[in-house]
């Protein structure tokens, strides 16, 4: 089934009665070439272009939930490419130029909205950092707009412009910046891969991983055992467990990170908007709601939700930077699993054992980097050479200290990012 | 969360620094080699469940604190002194 405007019209007519599911519900062959475990983001982008650019079909993504249970439908929606660092900025480069695409590519709309993103600076050192900043954005070919601060009142003129203790000087204006609808992309890359051949397989947790004479063979599930030739883990926040089946220990420690939505209301914030002076982040969602949040709760956690201090500091952030949504009354708030890196940039390498591939380390940011990811762990999968766009995500950079990605420059240690 | 200072008493989160998995109190000789620091730097059990991590009582006595934690529930099960543990322990 391809949608089609004509299509919509007709199932508008006839109340919607002709919609079929949107992909396959299989169960498990007994063995597969490429096994992608997770099915968030990333593992159902990995399985799309491994179809679609590499020709291979045989392939099931193993999902322990349902698709779309993970981050990929918990994140707060950002996409943009405003990395600085060589690695991280044409990775980032790259991936937003395949968002650009996406809807056509995947004949789905996933709302892909470039409403431009302002990064506020309130100091004459934030400014001179984001100066730099959007310098590499533009080197790397992307956009990249310094605002004074009447620059910024013209975008938003309802910030509190009147605050003496962090004045707003201006801030970095990213006009392909914006957002999507999360469920969407987890929907279209799902059925797109579906479309092409890939399985499907929900409710199917890996359990372990067959490994005979340094090279995988397949993997044990609470669906039974699948064999396959090639593996890739994609599991965002439980990448240390699922590595653990292959006797790995990585460089990751899971963090909760909380986010929030209000009640629906009508357009009031047209971008992304960050704060500068405190963890605060906002958009408004096409439904109507804000949708904001903050920082990690800064402890290792396994429970998707968080604690209220973390709660208490962006609600006044929030308060700081734009006190008219001081009424909007708060619906809900969550949280994720975050796969934290010691220097906050992801990996995307093969593994000591022969056939077994890692795709982790996404930290808070790795919505925006679904479909570069899975273009990128693809062509790794199917050709065993590393894609241009990701040479930097190299798993040996920490045990070397060559290449460290460390955007914030607070070092490349656990708890600083 | 709460977390219990054993010369405090039980105290909000927010009074505490939070260091990391309390391997940080067991670290290698500088000649270990690169693996060994490798793995004190950088590589993690991540356990869903039951974990033991260093913390400062920062905004309280200072003391560093091995807190042994749920990381699916954030029950607080035990707290010690680090200075009481020692070097081993971490591992
Ligand atoms: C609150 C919040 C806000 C965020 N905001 C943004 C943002 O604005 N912009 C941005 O770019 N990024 C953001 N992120 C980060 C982004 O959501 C993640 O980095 C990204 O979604 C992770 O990749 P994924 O989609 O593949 O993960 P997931 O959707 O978590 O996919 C991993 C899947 O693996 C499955 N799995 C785990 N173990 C097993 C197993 N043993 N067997 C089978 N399956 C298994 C899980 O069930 C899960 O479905 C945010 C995250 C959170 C939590
Ligand atoms: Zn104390």
């Amino acid at each position: 089934m391809r949608f089609s405007g004509l299509k919509i019209l007709k199932e508008g007519l006839t109340g919607n009665r002709g919609w079929t599911p949107h992909w396959r519900d299989p169960d498990p062959k007994a063995e597969y070439d490429i096994i992608v475990i997770g099915g968030g983001g990333h593992g159902l982008s990995t399985a799309y272009y491994l179809a679609r650019d590499h020709g291979l079909t045989n392939i099931a993504v193993l999902e322990k939930g349902y698709i779309g249970g993970g981050n990929v439908g918990r994140n707060t929606t950002i996409v943009r490419a405003n990395y600085f660092l060589p690695g991280n900025s044409e990775f980032y480069s790259h991936s937003l130029k395949l968002w650009e695409g996406l809807e056509e590519d995947l004949n789905y709309n996933v709302m892909h909205s470039q409403r431009g993103l302002i990064n506020l600076f309130h100091s004459d050192g934030q400014r001179d950092a984001f100066a730099r900043r959007g310098n590499a954005m533009i080197n790397q070919g992307d956009d990249a707009i310094l605002l004074d601060r009447d620059g910024v009142r013209a975008h938003l003129p309802y910030l509190d412009f009147e605050n003496a203790r962090f004045p707003i000087y201006g801030g970095l204006y990213h006009p392909r910046g914006g957002t999507a609808r999360h469920d969407a992309v987890a929907w279209g890359y799902a059925r797109a891969a579906d479309r092409r051949g890939v399985d499907l397989i929900q409710n199917c947790e890996v359990t372990g991983i067959d490994i005979e004479n340094g090279k995988v063979t397949g993997v044990r599930t609470t669906r039974g055992a699948i064999r396959a030739r090639k593996v890739g883990i994609v599991v965002a926040g439980r990448s240390g467990q699922v590595a653990a089946m292959a006797g790995m220990r990585l460089p990751i420690e899971s963090h909760v990170l909380q986010a929030f939505v209000t009640e629906g209301l009508k357009p009031v914030i047209d971008h992304v908007v960050s704060f500068g002076m405190g963890h605060f982040y906002i958009s408004q969602s096409d439904k109507g709601g804000l949708v904001f949040g903050g920082d990690l709760d800064f402890y290792a956690s396994y429970a998707a939700r968080g604690n209220l201090p973390m709660v208490e500091h962006v609600m006044e952030a929030g308060m700081t930077l734009m006190p008219m949504i001081g009424k909007a009354k708060v619906l809900r708030s969550w949280g994720g699993i975050m796969d934290m890196t010691p220097d906050g940039s992801p990996i995307i390498d093969k593994t000591d054992v022969a056939g077994l591939y890692l795709n982790c380390g996404w930290c808070y940011g790795g919505f925006k980097a679904v479909p570069g990811s899975g273009n990128c762990f693809a062509h790794l999968m199917a050709t065993d050479r590393c894609h241009g766009a990701a040479t930097g995500f190299r798993l040996d950079r920490f045990r070397t200290g060559r290449g460290l990605m460390d955007e914030e420059g607070t070092g490349s240690q656990h708890n600083l990012h | 969360m709460r977390i219990t200072c054993p010369i405090c008493g039980e105290r909000d989160r927010r009074e505490f620094y939070y260091q990391g998995a309390a391997i940080a109190l067991a670290r290698p000789a500088p000649d270990a080699g690169e693996a060994a620091w490798d793995a004190y730097v950088h590589l993690r059990d991540n356990p869903a469940g039951v974990t033991r991590d260093l913390w400062q009582h920062e905004s309280g006595c200072s003391a560093w604190i091995v807190v042994t934690r749920d990381t699916v529930t954030h029950e607080v099960l035990d707290s010690a002194l680090a200075a009481d543990i020692g070097m081993e322990a971490g591992a």
